[in-house]
């Protein structure tokens, strides 16, 4: 079943739960062939219930241990801005559309979302333009992601203090 | 007799400053030469501490440095379960033979949207503890990213090579997150730092003491 995650972190982001689980959006999705939908919702107030969306099979919890299982098992990731969100999915190989709160200002965070978004790692929208981005977005135009390389780092160390 | 004293005042703060001047080029020179030759194995403080992605970035960074550094050392906030739970995970899984590795707690220095004013007491509280942990373990070298525990930990590293104690290479990389503007602790250590590490050309370009290879988390 064509699975889509939503994750918000540790944060709240009402305007985006709110917003993918509307009548339209959910079309949207299914249209696209997506029948599921998972939403991790933090902090925030809504917590929608399983029947709450007809039409589509609908999941919500605020925390668990780790959210990588459900990475693993979506095709699709929608994630609020926060580099740990952005990075877990990037590094599972996951298509991922970032949708910034714009509600937050002077977020640093948003910095390294942009700057993926500019190397084509990810899609990158607003609450207000997700029906819109949703509808027409081309998920293949996404690169891969390759993981850091922590052992130029190691061994850069080990030049710097003479080590062999 | 009362310029006598001022003069003879003077010239003993003067003396004084002169002698810390000389302490201080005598320290920084003799960081400048190679002050680990032939050594093969590196006590190292590796600063986590802080619930977030710092402790992921860390924990990656440390799972890829040579056996040559051992004794390991994680210092971790005394409110972190998380990261104490994370680093445990972490070492046991290297499968080593016998644990290298200790995990030290200090009071955290900051939280999360502190005021900057308690966040000066809290910081001094934490410098209070760091201090003791530095003079004990005598790293040669420790790492961190950027979480509010790594400034006074840094700071009392530094002082162990200022007293002549100990010359501690200070390590510093800056999280991935940060394209376009360096975080606080970064900009204060990328002036005391022997190795600042940031992961994004931009960064690079804005700062041209910093070293660059690419992402490395």
């Amino acid at each position: 079943m064509k699975t889509v995650f939503v994750t918000v972190g540790t944060t709240r982001f009402d305007e985006l739960i709110e917003s993918i689980t509307s009548p339209v959006n959910v079309q949207v999705l299914k249209d696209r062939g997506y029948e599921r939908l998972v939403l991790q919702v933090g902090q925030g107030s809504l917590l929608p219930a399983a029947d709450s969306c007809p039409h589509i099979s609908l999941e919500a919890y605020r925390f668990k241990g780790s959210i990588a299982d459900d990475i693993e098992q979506a095709d699709l990731v929608i994630s609020h801005a926060g580099a740990g969100s952005c990075l877990e999915t990037l590094g599972a190989g996951k298509p991922l559309l970032v949708v910034v709160n714009d509600t937050l200002m002077d977020n640093h965070q948003l910095e390294l979302a942009r700057q993926l978004h500019m190397d084509s790692h990810l899609l990158y929208c607003t609450c207000r333009t997700l029906t819109e981005t949703l509808r027409t977005m081309d998920l293949s135009v996404l690169r891969p992601f390759s993981p850091g390389q922590p052992k130029l780092f190691a061994s850069f160390l080990d030049r710097a203090l003479g080590l062999s | 007799w009362t310029n006598m004293a001022l003069l003879a005042a003077v010239v003993v703060v003067v003396l004084l400053l002169l002698l810390v001047f000389i302490r201080l080029y005598l320290v920084f020179k003799a960081g400048r030469n190679d002050p680990f030759r032939g050594k093969d194995s590196f006590t190292i403080v590796i600063v986590a501490g802080s619930a977030g992605g710092h402790t992921s970035e860390i924990l990656r960074l440390a799972g890829s440095l040579s056996s040559s550094f051992c004794p390991r050392y994680y210092v971790v906030a005394d409110t972190d379960r998380m990261s104490e739970e994370k680093i445990s995970t972490f070492e046991n899984s290297r499968g080593e033979p016998k644990h290298q590795f200790t995990i030290c707690r200090i009071p955290r220095s900051r939280e999360v949207r502190q005021a900057w004013s308690s966040s000066v007491i809290s910081t001094f509280t934490s410098f209070c503890s760091s201090v003791p942990l530095m003079f004990t373990i005598r790293p040669d070298v420790v790492l961190c990213n950027g979480p509010g525990t790594c400034l006074p930990l840094c700071v009392a590293a530094l002082l162990l090579g200022l007293l002549g104690l100990k010359k501690v290479v200070l390590v510093y990389v800056e999280s991935v997150c940060r394209v376009q503007t360096l975080s606080l602790t970064g900009r204060i250590l990328y002036r005391l730092s022997d190795y600042f590490f940031v992961q994004w050309p931009s960064l690079r370009d804005k700062y041209p003491k910093s070293i660059f290879l690419g992402r490395i988390v």
